[in-house]
């Protein structure tokens, strides 16, 4: 199996390997493989753990002291969502992993299953130990094919090496974990969406409360991470809490993957520090393509606010320094404009993206993403008004808060934070029928 | 309706699941069925339905909403683009207009001799790869150009 159709372009000296550490010790055609993983100490951790009956809450306790937040783009305390989990229920509780990443701009957890799939294994089952769970699932983003069929490899052979299964360890600890694939729904990288989905139906969101620590897989406890929080969790344990922390910052403890791309001229994950300035992310994803210059980035995927150059310059890659700079972190996913671009057909296309992955539950949703996609195509078809720019933001205000889930805000902010920082750009579209940048 | 090693692959999903949770497996039981037939028909959904003993509606629910399904025949080669941002800053769209002018087909349509159907696909979490497409669901192809799309296409005559 030729699992390096894509090359690794990124330079990996000046990175913290953490979640991607595999890549670090092999030149391998699978770096990924469980031979690789033992060699660097992998499922070291579990086995002590689980033979050495290490109490649940001294484990719960070290993730705290970690700082780890959840990597999907929520940024909640790990540590705290596990203490949410019943300790004592009578029946299956679950575990679910979320590598259903959808959101534009997003590849790092494909990079995890399919280069280093048994860290992420191992995470889970010391997840699964700490929190009671007996069965587990991985969530799959349907379009990564390949990678699925890596990580359901990895499993088969984690299963032989007596990993996942029955009695671990001679002990009475068991868990099974399975892959389980979507089939193309942005949606479900909802956890409630996701659980509706693994349950064999349409993605569509839950009300919460109940919360999933409650009411999650079949109406049973489950706690649900994302793919590179549980795949941090073997480190964590090997190196403690505090070291983790250690390479972060204050609020944002450890690293984390950045998943460059754009107008870049090496797109790819990066896995560094925590509190690094963007800069030297920048610099290190080869600065901005064909030497033109910095206009906007889209610090998280697009449901984090647009940033003008000028804002995101001087800023660190953290939780709060994105925060006070007027967006936020998000998933890490950070989406290079350069001067050349045009904000208005961006964010038509975005906007076309929430129109589409609507799930059609939520009426300002549903009926609010299409009404918006409309406006800002008017704008592009050279048939705008003035009016619309302040329609636009006013339908976006109305829809963000008022649904079951997050994407009617996700819908919203794009929208929102491109008219406040280009506004010229959308009222020259309006009033010359083309494109400031551009000229088309 | 479908052959033993459909059903075979079916039966391993199902193990993933509880035995009083069937419906689990739909959205596997799809993607094998529409693997082997080209397409899902009303007549194949309603069988993986019945097969997994829910009701077709259920299965028809979840064939309607996820975007992979695809229940009009697509071709032999399914050619699915990502114009979603990341793409699109790297000139997908030179890729589409070299994919409709080739192939004489715009999206969502099939070309006369039933070999190849163009998509428009949304963010395929790859943007690392950009400007990329998928074949058949399954197979990725990154960091496109027109030479690359040639020489795709060229292996798929």
């Amino acid at each position: 199996m030729s699992l390096h159709k894509t090359p690794i372009t990124t330079d990996l000296s000046k990175q913290t390997l953490v979640t991607l550490r595999t890549l670090s010790a092999s030149q391998d055609a699978n770096p990924g493989s469980l031979k690789n993983y033992e060699a660097l100490g992998g499922y070291a951790q579990l086995k002590r753990i689980v033979t050495g009956k290490v109490k649940a809450t001294d484990i719960i306790t070290e993730v705290k002291v970690s700082g780890l937040r959840g990597r999907g783009g929520a940024g909640f305390p790990t540590g705290l969502k596990w203490s949410f989990m019943p300790r004592y229920y009578d029946g299956t509780k679950y575990l679910v992993c979320n590598t259903d990443e959808g959101e534009p701009g997003t590849f790092k957890d494909r990079d995890i299953i399919r280069y280093n799939p048994h860290q992420l294994i191992e995470g889970m089952a010391i997840a699964a130990y700490t929190l009671g769970a007996r069965v587990g699932y991985n969530y799959i983003h349907g379009e990564i094919w390949e990678d699925y069929e890596i990580f359901e490899a990895a499993l088969a052979e984690a299963r032989q090496a007596g990993y996942l299964g029955e009695h671990l360890f001679g002990t009475n600890f068991s868990f099974d974990l399975y892959a389980v694939h979507g089939y193309g729904a942005y949606i479900c990288g909802e956890e409630t969406a996701l659980i509706e989905s693994i349950e064999g139906k349409k993605g569509q969101p839950r009300f919460k409360p109940p919360f999933p620590a409650s009411y999650g897989v079949f109406g049973k406890p489950t706690n649900v991470n994302n793919t590179e929080s549980y795949a941090s969790i073997p480190w964590i344990l090997q190196h403690g809490g505090q070291a983790f922390q250690d390479l972060g910052v204050a609020n944002s403890g450890g690293p984390k993957l950045f998943s460059v791309s754009g107008h870049v001229e090496k797109p790819g994950n990066y896995e560094v520090n925590m509190g690094i300035p963007f800069t030297e992310l920048l610099e290190m994803a080869g600065g901005i393509w064909k030497g033109r210059t910095l206009k906007a980035v889209i610090p998280g995927g697009p449901s984090t606010a647009v940033m003008p150059a000028s804002a995101i310059l001087g800023t660190t890659m953290d939780y709060d320094g994105l925060s006070k700079a007027g967006s936020s972190l998000g998933a890490g996913s950070m989406i290079v404009m350069d001067e050349t671009t045009c904000m208005v057909k961006t964010l038509k296309r975005l906007s076309y993206f929430f129109y589409e992955e609507s799930c059609g539950q939520c009426t300002p949703c549903r009926e609010g993403t299409g009404w918006v996609y409309r406006i800002i195509k008017r704008i592009v078809d050279g048939q705008g008004k003035m009016e619309d720019l302040d329609l636009l933001t006013d339908l976006s205000a109305n829809i963000s808060g008022r649904t079951i889930c997050a994407l009617g805000d996700a819908a919203a902010t794009p929208v929102l934070s491109f008219i406040k920082h280009f506004r010229p750009e959308f009222e020259y579209y309006i009033q010359h029928g083309k494109s400031m940048v551009t000229g088309k | 309706m479908l052959s033993q090693a459909s059903l075979d692959k079916i039966e391993y999903e199902l193990t993933k699941y509880p035995k009083e949770n069937r419906q689990g497996a739909v959205m596997s039981a799809l993607r094998i069925a529409q693997t082997e037939k080209g397409w899902l028909s009303q007549e194949t959904i309603a069988f993986v339905a019945d097969y997994l003993g829910i009701p077709a509606i259920a299965a028809l629910e979840v064939a309607t909403f996820y975007n992979m399904y695809d229940l009009k025949p697509v071709g032999e080669y399914k050619i699915t683009i990502c114009t979603n941002i990341s793409c699109m800053l790297r000139d997908a769209d030179t890729i589409v207009d070299h994919l409709q002018s080739k192939l004489g087909v715009g999206f969502n349509e099939v070309t006369p001799d039933g070999k190849f159907c163009l998509k428009e696909g949304e963010c395929m979490g790859c943007c690392g790869g950009a400007p990329l497409m998928h074949i058949n669901n399954t197979q990725m192809h990154e960091f496109l150009t027109v030479a690359k799309v040639d020489e795709i296409l060229g292996e798929l005559k």
